[in-house]
């Protein structure tokens, strides 16, 4: 293994408890994702892509095993450990967008460095991540004054305010036409070229996932295949 | 920027936000009236009993704050003037309390008058006949009675021949004697007041009176007032207290269930806070801080409620006078600010610990 591996999963398993009933989610991941490389997590629905998703992105307790994040061990993290490293170590990029409805974009973006307690935002990389994503003329437009490809990268740009290692995202274009979802991946590959950020991509689309990342994972029956 | 969030969401919901707004504003101005109808009541009276001018009452030994018997003799008044030259004026008085919390007072009308060191008659004259009274403006506003108009008192019509300015002794005044034949009071009255030339020979006045009327309750008129303030404060404390208690309580329903609801209608936005790593006391803070918005708009429009159902109670019931308390004007605010937190305690608590993970996957 790289000692230069910004996601590091060991043995990871996952099961959830309904009633009496134990369903294993994760049956024993082990992978990594090194710095500045583009990842897809391939595969069907109940494969165990979004519970990795979740470990990774410190909102869920794996039942065993290793995650380690940026060097930190996830694992062994309270809760209230895993919301602070939330804040700093990775960015997240829903479906759905997930924007604020109450706060126009500019605001939708600044929410992210306040909650992480940045007393003195970085305002030229704001810019720098605004131009790339093409939205700096839409900074005072509320998300149902937008477009679905530009609240998509209103959510990007939120992810990335706070210049977290890692750039998870979940589905970035299963809300999207096939237009917009092109343009949110070019977006997405040109933010891991330009700026080496590094990027986990979930999806069930095979066609995206090879598009434009560096390696695809493919996940079946809670393991990598 | 949490301040920004917070506004947005009471703004985006106006309905819901204005109606808790106006509960809470109930709340203050059941509090601020209720304690205000209180302690008007109470001034008023105290500010009757002061404006008769006397310096000393003789009472029944047990008796309230206001009394509806006689049984000490009208001859005492003129017995005590030829005894203690230092006293100025006696006055023997019958006071009837019909069950309506006001009085009718049996006086005699120019020994009161000279007492009290003149009465202003607005209208009419003092009675000269049984069945002839007087009222003051105050009854006389609420009754909607003039000069001429008959009323009517212990079961009987009386016609209104005079009235005369507010805050001397009570409010109906008859002929002394015309009360003792209605409740069957011949030769006594109920309560008797003195008046003396120098008020410096109070103490040493009732030093003697107590000991020439054991079976008497001699108290100077200030300490008769200072006494009753501080019992009719004691049993009206507790029935303030209920109401608050239920102004409170509604309050805290309001509150509680308007913040339950907002929760549930953003569970969403709660998930995405959390997920870009809002802590659980930034979380509760925002359902805090939306809940000390609503409760000090609430506080500052109840302040405004209040001062109109003043208004409205002085123009409806002039017999119920509101006096604002200042302290009580602040204690509605924190007893509603706490009420209020403590509605919003569970809603908080709630959204605090909602699972990112659960509310994010239910795309």
């Amino acid at each position: 293994m790289s000692a230069e591996a910004l996601i590091k999963t060991s043995s990871l398993k996952k099961v959830y408890r309904f009633g009496n009933v134990d369903v294993p989610a994760l049956r024993g991941v082990t992978m990594e994702v090194q710095a500045g490389e583009f990842v897809a997590l391939l595969g069907p629905s109940g494969s165990g892509k979004s519970t990795l998703f979740h470990i990774v992105g410190g909102m869920l307790a794996p039942t065993s095993g290793t995650v380690e994040i940026d060097g930190q061990d996830l694992a062994n993290m309270s809760d209230a450990e895993r919301t602070e490293m939330r804040k700093t170590k990775v960015g997240f990029v829903f479906q759905r967008f997930n924007l604020l409805a109450t706060l126009n974009a500019e605001e939708n973006i600044r929410i992210a460095q306040h909650i992480a307690g940045v007393a003195d935002p970085d305002d030229e990389h704001f810019n720098e991540v605004v131009r790339i994503l093409g939205i700096g003329h839409r900074m005072r437009h509320k998300p149902n004054a937008l477009s679905g490809g530009e609240q998509q990268r209103v959510a990007i740009a939120r992810a990335l305010v706070n210049k977290p290692p890692i750039l998870l995202a979940d589905e970035p274009t299963g809300n999207l036409d096939s237009e917009n979802s092109m343009a949110v991946l070019d977006t997405l590959r040109t933010l891991n070229r330009k700026l080496g950020q590094t990027v986990m991509m979930i999806t069930h689309n095979a066609e995206a996932a090879s598009y434009c990342t560096d390696r695809v994972l493919r996940m079946k029956d809670g393991r990598i295949a | 920027m949490i301040h920004r969030l917070v506004l947005r969401n009471l703004f985006h919901r106006p309905v819901r936000t204005g109606l808790t707004i106006l509960a809470v504003a109930v709340e203050v101005m059941m509090i601020v009236m209720m304690v205000g109808v209180s302690e008007g009541l109470l001034t008023e009276s105290l500010r009757r009993t002061r404006g008769v001018g006397a310096d000393v009452l003789i009472r029944p030994q047990i008796s309230g704050a206001t009394i509806s018997t006689a049984d000490i003799s009208d001859k005492l008044p003129a017995m005590l003037l030829e005894r203690y030259p230092q006293i100025e004026h006696a006055l023997g008085a019958t006071v009837f309390t019909p069950g309506n919390l006001q009085t009718i007072t049996g006086v005699d009308w120019p020994a009161f008058d000279a007492m009290s060191g003149g009465i202003v008659i607005f209208d009419g004259r003092p009675y000269s006949a049984p069945y002839e009274a007087l009222v003051d403006e105050v009854y006389a506003r609420q009754e909607e009675v003039t000069v001429g108009d008959s009323i009517e008192l212990m079961s009987r019509e009386f016609e209104v021949v005079g009235i005369i300015e507010t805050g001397k002794m009570s409010r109906v005044f008859i002929p002394p004697e015309t009360m003792s034949d209605l409740q069957g009071w011949q030769g006594r009255v109920s309560q008797v007041y003195l008046k003396l030339g120098d008020s410096a020979n109070v103490r040493e006045l009732i030093e003697d009176l107590r000991v020439l009327l054991p079976n008497r309750h001699v108290i100077s008129v200030e300490d008769f007032l200072a006494l009753t303030a501080t019992n009719v404060r004691q049993m009206s404390s507790q029935f303030v207290n209920i109401i608050i208690s239920i102004a409170v309580s509604i309050g805290f329903i309001v509150v509680m269930l308007a913040m339950y609801t907002a929760i549930l209608e953003r569970t969403r936005e709660i998930g995405i806070l959390k997920a870009i790593g809002a802590s659980k006391s930034v979380i509760g803070s925002i359902v805090m801080r939306e809940t000390l918005v609503v409760s000090l708009i609430g506080i500052v429009l109840g302040y405004g409620l209040s001062v109109v159902g003043k208004e409205l109670v002085a123009l409806r019931y002039p017999l119920i006078p509101v006096i604002f308390v200042p302290e009580w004007l602040a204690g509605a605010a924190v007893l509603t600010i706490i009420g209020s937190i403590a509605g919003a305690s569970y809603p908080a608590w709630k959204a605090a610990k909602a699972d990112p993970c659960e509310i994010l996957s239910y795309e």
